[in-house]
């Protein structure tokens, strides 16, 4: 059954699946891989980008995704309030391993279950003018829009934070607290205050990747559940904390996916991803681009 | 010693009277008290969007019969609770029915998992149960005395896909190859292994058989190698976020085989009805009802679903109610008819009147055979057609689901080939 346009359209399909997958790892990348904060609750925040997406888009007609986009300040809030919760509740005290983790699923189930009352358990979808649609690329490639316009947000919030934190002051100290919080404070700085931004910035990818994701896909208030696993295997294979590594780590499971879905059955999709992380982390325990 | 003074004949007449009288006063509060039905239902939880509008549609049948006069001369009355969707809770919501608030009859909440650990209960209790859309629950049990509503017959695992291959055999010319997909999952294994054997005997080729994970996100890949197969009938058997994601790849990737659809769930659901519009054109698909003349000319049911579109907006329910109201209003009809049949409440007499009867109910004729599902299948298939823009209300009336299996509920033609449908 090979053929070279499929094998094109696949990898085609597998770098915009990658895009995507991107962009709902960033945050966990950097709340995970910088300040080693275990958030579960991260797929949590992706869910409810999703449901304000799909209200605003059902209600008024806006874009998901551009609903997305003005919405992020606002989860930049919710996620630095969740931050400061937990900092005060747990990691203050020194309790965040175990109670901090308890903490986390606290909030998963809360927002499932009220999304749950609120909403039901109907599928949700969103409309554009786009979805269902394909640019062709000439030679039997095509590309659907649904997911490149996805993708091209995914990569543009990737490079986004990595130049954010490699250039802007606020994110040398994001980095700069991941390396070691004690000696930020006797720079001067308040390791708290970063890490309230940080963890800010992460909640509102997330919620910028929700409304990626309605646009992809139907979604319910328990389908976060279905990416618990990517996220913190992409950021885990592309090495912790690194936003390149997360990004390339991304398109390279987008890619196996694509192609075991094309040419071997996609019944192996998951099962190969997951076994080329584990023989990365044989060879390479940091990750991909881990230091 | 004292004698004892015989009770004068006053004293024993005016005995009599209040004796008799007491009696009478006990039968006339026997006659008043309600007839209770009990049930959990999926009120909340992962089935909760077609376990609420299922008690919706059996509170209109309750409100219907107690306006007639009830069962018996006596009211009925409604005893549920929500079973969360968890079967865990099942055992527990049916002990208190029955053995504190002493309901008479009993029915199922929705779906297969929640009658499963409800079936055990009513064998041990001799119970007639009324069984509310499960898969072949009872293959293993064969208790006589159980009865399912969703009519997908004798052999639920070809009752999906017989009348779409059966549809694409009567086709001219003939198409020849298959490809099927579905999802790794209990309903579409089933559905999958139906098609098999349908490939088989309706004499097709197979040239695409897999299957994928439920947590797929993207179908494209999946769609363009099925495209590079060249089949002339795509089989689906998916689940909601499959059915949107293959459907919405088809569209992109240009796949236009000559017949597409199958056992795509979650088409038919009002609100995936409503977002993906024009994109279900030409899609022939299973489904339980439709708002078709030959539907709507079975009595009653236009009735039912004027009080339910009436009631459904203040309940928060599905707007429409085509997928699982009428069947859930039928189910307790045929109850009420046997209690009323038989004169009586007794467990045994009820089922027996059931297996051996055939019911008028909202949804048409409905016997009950082998191992109480239908004696005879009746998912129906349907094309969707000339559908434009996003709207509900284009879907309350005929003409946009059209029934084309089984014959005698027919109510159009096959577009055919499938992309003649798109245009």
């Amino acid at each position: 059954m090979f053929s070279w346009d499929l094998l094109a359209n696949a990898l085609v399909a597998g770098v915009l699946l990658g895009g995507f997958y991107a962009a709902v790892s960033l945050g966990v990348s950097l709340i995970f891989g910088l300040l080693d904060i275990a958030n579960i609750a991260q797929p949590a925040f992706v869910i409810l980008g999703s449901y304000t997406a799909y209200v605003l888009n059902n209600a008024y007609g806006v874009d998901a995704i551009l609903t997305g986009i003005l919405l992020t300040p606002v989860f930049f809030v919710v996620g630095a309030i969740v931050y400061r919760v937990y900092y005060g509740s747990f990691e203050r005290r020194g309790d965040e391993s175990l109670r901090g983790l308890v903490f986390f699923f606290g909030i998963l189930f809360i927002v499932e279950v009220c999304l749950s009352l609120k909403f039901g358990v109907d599928y949700r979808l969103v409309q554009a003018p786009y979805i269902g649609k394909s640019l062709d690329l000439g030679g039997g490639v095509g590309v659907a829009y649904r997911l490149l316009v996805p993708c091209l947000v995914g990569v543009a919030m990737t490079a986004v934070l990595y130049l954010f934190l490699g250039r802007s002051f606020y994110g040398r100290a994001i980095m700069a607290v991941s390396q070691d919080g004690v000696a930020l404070r006797l720079m001067g700085a308040d390791p708290i205050h970063i890490k309230t931004i940080a963890f800010g910035i992460g909640i509102a990818a997330a919620s910028l990747a929700g409304a990626l994701l309605v646009t992809i896909a139907p979604v319910v208030p328990s389908t976060d559940r279905d990416y618990i696993g990517r996220m913190f295997a992409i950021t885990v294979l592309g090495g912790m904390g690194s936003i390149l590594g997360t990004l390339v780590a991304a398109i390279v499971l987008g890619i196996v996916e694509s192609l075991m879905a094309t040419f071997f059955g996609p019944s192996w999709s998951l099962a190969v991803s997951f076994g080329i992380l584990l023989v990365v982390l044989a060879v390479r325990p940091a990750g991909l681009f881990g230091r | 010693m004292k004698q004892l003074r015989p009770w004068p004949m006053t004293w024993i007449v005016v005995a009599v009277v209040v004796a008799v009288t007491s009696v009478g006063v006990w039968s006339g509060a026997r006659a008043a008290d309600p007839i209770k039905i009990g049930f959990g239902m999926a009120l909340t939880g992962g089935l909760s969007a077609n376990g609420k509008p299922a008690l919706l549609a059996v509170q209109i049948w309750k409100d219907d019969i107690n306006k007639k006069g009830g069962l018996l001369g006596r009211p009925v009355e409604l005893v549920f609770y929500d079973d969360q969707t968890n079967p865990a809770t099942v055992p527990g919501i049916y002990t208190k029915l029955l053995d504190v608030d002493k309901v008479d009859l009993i029915i199922s909440g929705y779906g297969t998992n929640l009658i499963a650990p409800l079936l055990p209960i009513a064998m041990e209790r001799k119970l007639t149960l009324m069984g509310m859309f499960g898969l072949a629950n009872n293959e293993k049990y064969q208790y006589p005395n159980y009865f399912q509503i969703q009519p997908a017959g004798p052999d639920p695992q070809i009752s999906t896909a017989i009348g779409f291959f059966e549809l694409a055999a009567k086709q001219n010319p003939k198409p020849q190859t298959v490809a099927i997909v579905g999802a790794d999952a209990e309903y579409p294994q089933n559905a999958l292994v139906g098609a098999r054997e349908l490939i088989k005997r309706f004499g097709f080729k197979s040239v695409y058989d897999k299957t994928y994970p439920p947590s797929t996100v993207d179908y494209t890949p999946i769609v363009r190698a099925i495209k590079a197969t060249n089949p002339d009938i795509v089989f689906v058997a998916s689940y909601p976020p499959d059915s949107v994601g293959m459907l919405r790849a088809a569209h992109e990737v240009g796949l236009q085989p000559k017949i597409f659809g199958g056992g795509m769930v979650g088409l038919m659901f009002t609100t995936v009805m409503t977002s993906m519009g024009s994109l279900l054109n030409g899609v022939v698909n299973y489904d339980f009802w439709a708002p078709e003349p030959t539907l709507l000319a079975v009595p009653g049911v236009k009735e039912f679903l004027k009080e339910y579109q009436a009631r459904a907006e203040k309940a928060g329910v599905d707007p429409l109610g085509y997928y699982l109201p009428p069947y859930s209003y039928a189910l307790v009809q045929v109850l009420g008819q046997a209690v009323e049949a038989t004169k009586g409440l007794d467990q045994q007499k009820i089922a027996d009147y059931i297996r051996a009867t055939e019911f008028n109910t909202i949804v048409g004729k409905v016997k009950f055979g082998k191992n109480g599902e239908w004696a005879k299948g009746r998912t129906l298939m349907v094309q969707y057609q000339k559908i434009s823009g996003n709207s509900v209300d284009q879907f309350r009336g005929p003409g946009k689901k059209v029934v084309l299996y089984p014959d005698e509920f027919k109510s159009g033609s096959i577009i055919y080939p499938y992309a003649a449908a798109l245009k």
